[in-house]
């Protein structure tokens, strides 16, 4: 697409998708002392990333059956504790593996 | 260890996640009219994997500046409730220029990573910071070049394996914490639950998937901020 246009959407999007990162991450300073406040931004890492993941992960490979394979094994060694990188490459392994036999 | 060393060790597997799912994006971009530059210097202004996605259809067709703004906003959300709950656990290193530098790249992956050490280590600084966020933007960024440039080369196989990368990482994060601590294990599963509620619930399914994990994750999460608060 033109340039001159493309611009134009670029800083739109870069501006809104910075401005919602940094002005929360500038103006919290104080320590947040109400429990529940506490306590919800605690649990909201765990609760967004699982929802970012199921049912997601299923359907991140062509087809089905690689994408159950590669989450098994990720729960697998995510339950041993393996660091993020082994999980993310063995799960990629198994769907790769996996997609080539069905 | 020092602790930017630390920073960068932690953010490699975040590197190779999103050159994987980068390289998508870059093929996506490319065969959506763009240049393998515009598709590059989106990733590195933007470094949002959802956001970007939408926004390039808008773009393509033409779509106005307004409808952009509100799309980003809506998928983008989700950062704020995270900078919000990583503020909390930031050491005093962490000034105000280092926030407006570090806050460029508070992406679901970093900031779970980042809670993650802040959970264990009591508190997070810059130093760590700038190690864990460096090479995902390079990642991110050289994924996309590389994926407009040459998508057609790796094999389709390769590539449809890549895709679950990103999720393996955020269940290697999820998972240990939830073994030992059943309440997030029940945060999880009631956001997941919820989640499924959405992606199959004729209906529900309609709804853009920014809103949806906004509402699965600030749902549970108040469920269980009031019945089973964290200690201390």
């Amino acid at each position: 697409m033109p340039y001159g246009e493309f611009f134009k959407y670029l800083a739109v999007m870069a501006l809104v998708t910075y401005l919602i990162r940094m002005i929360p991450y500038v103006a919290f300073r104080r320590k947040i002392t109400n429990k529940f406040i506490s306590s919800f931004l605690y649990y909201i890492p765990y609760a967004v990333l699982g929802a970012m993941t199921f049912p997601a992960i299923f359907f991140s490979t062509a087809s089905l059956i690689p994408a159950v394979c590669g989450c098994i094994v990720a729960l697998i060694l995510a339950w041993f504790e393996k660091g993020l990188l082994t999980v993310a490459v063995c799960a990629s392994a198994a769907a790769f593996v996996f997609g080539l036999i069905f | 260890m020092n602790d930017m060393k630390k920073g960068l060790r932690d953010g490699i597997p975040i590197c190779l996640g999103y050159f994987s799912v980068a390289f998508a994006f870059g093929i996506f971009c490319v065969n959506s009219g763009l240049t393998p530059l515009q598709a590059t210097l989106i990733s590195l202004t933007n470094v949002t994997s959802a956001g970007q996605l939408a926004a390039v259809p808008i773009m393509t067709h033409a779509g106005s500046l307004i409808e952009l703004a509100l799309a980003q906003l809506v998928i983008n959300m989700r950062y704020a409730l995270m900078s919000i709950s990583i503020s909390q656990k930031l050491d005093s290193t962490m000034t105000t220029p280092h926030r407006l530098i570090i806050s460029f790249v508070n992406t679901d992956e970093v900031f779970a990573v980042a809670s993650g050490r802040g959970s264990e280590e009591g508190s997070v600084g810059r130093r760590y910071m700038y190690g864990l966020i460096i090479t995902p933007v390079i990642g991110w960024t050289m994924g996309t070049l590389v994926g407009a440039v040459a998508g057609n080369i790796l094999p389709a196989a390769m590539s449809d394996a890549l895709g679950i990368a990103i999720y393996g990482m955020f269940i290697a994060i999820i998972i240990p914490v939830a073994k030992k601590n059943l309440v997030v294990m029940k945060v999880i599963l009631t956001a997941v639950l919820l989640s499924c509620l959405f992606a199959f619930v004729p209906g529900l399914n309609k709804v853009s998937s920014g809103f949806v994990i906004i509402i699965c994750a600030v749902v549970s999460a108040s469920i269980f901020a009031a019945i089973a608060p964290v200690e201390n």
